[in-house]
């Protein structure tokens, strides 16, 4: 994909205090999305993991990136490819694992599954599987900041499928229309499902369309995690002095398939492999190591406190006891006092 | 000042005070915005145009633009925020024009309001209530006639309101403010202008329960909205006729009270189930269905179905009269759960309601 007329993020004026702890912590940050997921393949692969799973994998650095520009008070709103946002957010792994286990220490009870995490306390709105779903609900969190004049952010992850969804384009205009306090982060990865974006978007420069809503609106580079929190903490910074919703399409790639049943037959191997060339992960590890801040032995002590980390998620999911059949309709409504007749 | 002298005072009767299913849908909504900051109302042409049927004419001078919200036309993404605003602590009451147009929106309820609670094992309830017009009667065509409120208790996670009386109009959206469960509110289009007596004594009502509207111990009408006044009027066609009709209005269209449905049918032995709605997966088919599970020792008869006839809208007048549930039908299928042929003079068209063409969209 090439394009010149987006206007691309401009650098901020003061670079953020890049310390090496903080690039560190960017660092671990995408690797445990990157090992997370890797793990959630072999547990899919031994049935463990059940239903539609769609991974992340190539795409840490926007989850990551943005949610450095957001605080806890702000909400997040996603995708059914939440893994990344979910961890990024704080959502803790195991919370995470035992969902997709479908166990009853799931951060949804195990009603939710891979495609729809939630955790209510860390603002994180899922975790919703309708292409374009989220888009409405997220305006909605915004306008209610606007109205009770809270000074929140509210951020929403979409794919560039979503494009293609009148909810984009209804989310859109209003937010813009009423200034609303909205993030919109668009994950261009190329692809809606198996439709590659030329084939699926009459003009595939998705920040000029969306410049045109009146939106400040750039694109950026979605597999340097530095360019995605520059980016996002302009973006966020625009959104909190009141200047209206802001959207930043992040130009990234998914390395696997759309879900775990697609057998990727649309997209060349060369392609892919051109791509990963561009790893968010091991790019930054790199940089890191052609630094001196990261050496063999830190990485390493670091991938095996993840790999702790995880394992230990796995085994908790494991040992979790699941909702008893007699809770099925548990949570479809509230419980209610009786009222008059 | 002193009191020179006491007066006894005589009590009188608080007086029952004349009103429309419009102007009381208006106070109810004018009553949650004054109690309640979190009230918004969103929608349509909701406030400078006063609400496409006027029933919020007036509320935007009142409470301004913030909270008297006029929307794009976007089903989706304002129904769509209307959730996220309920999410966040608010209390949005969001219009439709109609309920043919909520289908643009079917995705944001469906997806969103009804499951978000138990996709979440419990975390995100969506306090939201959402009204809309249905209903045919006022030549509008296929696009703005149709009785959709079944698909909607079809769906679990949602409740289902159909105000039939001023009283209900006035009293049902407090609570369904209250639930904490997105409610949704359908008002018959015919029924805006219908006037009358708001009861002295009217107060708060529950969501939770049918009523019954007029004893009888012969047949049960059972109905909602738009149809409730032609199940009466059948009634009074029925009861010339030695026939003595009960008519049991569900308000709430779900969850359905069984129980009230039950013990009337266990009365009067005998079930019409009168609903606007298509026959062909009706509501009436699972009341129906109901009655046959939980009462068919009760039954001295068939249960009867009087829906609309399975075919789009039609405008004109004579065709869409054909094919909406009329009184003589209702009188017709009582006469035939009581074994009773109809007489051929019993159809009385002087008797059938007058079909409201007022009062519809501007």
């Amino acid at each position: 994909m090439s394009t010149t007329r987006t206007p691309r993020a401009p650098r901020p004026a003061t670079r953020p205090n890049r310390q090496a702890a903080h690039r560190l912590a960017l660092l671990e940050s995408m690797l445990r999305v990157r090992r997370f997921e890797e793990r959630c393949v072999e547990l899919y692969s031994a049935a463990r993991i059940r239903g539609f799973m769609h991974l992340y994998i190539g795409e840490e650095a926007v989850a990551v990136g943005v949610n450095e520009a957001l605080t806890a008070d702000d909400a997040v709103v996603s995708t059914y490819r939440e893994h990344g946002h979910a961890l990024a957010r704080g959502v803790p792994a195991e919370a995470i694992m035992a969902e997709m286990f479908g166990r009853v220490t799931g951060c949804s009870r195990g009603r939710g599954g891979s495609m729809h995490l939630f955790d209510a306390g860390r603002r994180f709105y899922g975790g919703n599987a309708i292409v374009g779903g989220g888009l409405p609900l997220a305006a909605g969190l915004a306008l209610a900041d606007r109205m009770t004049e809270r000074n929140r952010v509210t951020c929403c992850f979409f794919g560039d499928g979503a494009f293609a969804e009148g909810e984009f384009h209804e989310t859109a205009n209003l937010a813009a229309l009423w200034g609303l306090p909205l993030l919109l982060v668009c994950e261009n990865n190329l692809y809606a499902m198996g439709t590659a974006l030329a084939r699926h978007q009459a003009q595939t420069d998705l920040a000029l369309r969306a410049a045109g809503y009146g939106m400040v609106s750039w694109a950026v580079d979605g597999m340097d995690v530095f360019a995605v929190e520059d980016a996002a903490r302009r973006a966020a910074e625009g959104v909190r002095a009141g200047t209206g919703p802001h959207f930043l399409e992040m130009r990234t790639y998914r390395f696997r398939a759309h879900s775990m049943y697609d057998s990727d037959r649309y997209r060349d191997k060369a392609e892919i492999e051109h791509w990963k060339e561009r790893d968010p992960v091991e790019g930054l590890a790199r940089r890191l190591r052609e630094a001196n801040e990261l050496t063999d032995k830190a990485r390493s002590a670091l991938e095996d406190r993840l790999a702790t980390e995880i394992d230990g998620a796995v085994a908790a999911a494991e040992r979790a006891a699941e909702e008893p059949v007699e809770d099925l309709l548990k949570y479809v409504t509230s419980p209610v006092e009786a009222s008059p007749p | 000042m002193t009191a020179t002298h006491t007066r006894t005072a005589v009590p009188t009767a608080p007086a029952d005070r004349k009103t429309t299913y419009r102007e009381a849908m208006r106070e109810a909504l004018r009553e949650a915005l004054r109690t309640d900051e979190r009230v918004f109302l969103m929608g349509e042409d909701v406030g400078r145009y006063g609400g496409c049927f006027g029933v919020s004419l007036g509320l935007l001078e009142e409470f301004g633009p913030e909270r008297i919200r006029d929307a794009p036309l976007s089903e989706s993404a304002f129904v769509g925020a209307g959730i996220g605003a309920a999410l966040a602590g608010m209390r949005p009451i969001v219009e439709i024009m109609t309920v043919n147009f909520s289908l643009l929106a079917l995705d944001q309820i469906l997806n969103n309001a009804a499951t978000l609670l138990h996709m979440s094992g419990g975390q995100l309830p969506v306090p939201i209530v959402i009204r809309m017009t249905t209903g045919a009667g006022r030549q509008l065509a296929a696009q703005h006639s149709h009785s959709l409120e079944g698909w909607y208790a079809h769906i679990p996670g949602l409740r289902v309101l159909a105000p039939a009386t001023l009283t209900d109009a006035r009293y049902m959206l407090a609570p369904a403010l209250a639930d904490p469960d997105p409610v949704l509110i359908f008002e018959h289009g015919s029924l805006y202008n219908a006037s009358g007596e708001l009861p002295a004594d009217a107060g708060p009502v529950g969501i939770d329960h049918a009523a019954v509207r007029r004893a009888g111990t012969d047949v049960s009408l059972i109905t909602y909205g738009g149809s409730l006044p032609k199940a009466l009027a059948a009634a009074d066609d029925l009861a010339g006729g030695g026939i003595s009709a009960e008519v049991v209005d569900l308000r709430t269209l779900r969850p359905l009270d069984d129980a009230t449905i039950g013990d009337s049918v266990a009365r009067t032995h005998r079930a019409v189930v009168v609903d606007e709605g298509w026959r062909s997966g009706s509501l009436a088919a699972e009341i129906s269905a109901r009655l046959t599970e939980q009462h068919f020792y009760d039954l001295d008869a068939p249960v009867e179905r009087v829906c609309s006839a399975e075919v789009p809208m039609p405008y004109a007048r004579r065709l869409e009269e054909a094919a909406l549930p009329q009184v003589h039908g209702i009188v017709a299928a009582a006469h035939r759960t009581v074994g009773d042929p109809m007489p051929a003079s019993g159809t009385d068209e002087a008797k059938r309601l007058p079909v409201h063409r007022e009062g519809g969209l501007r």
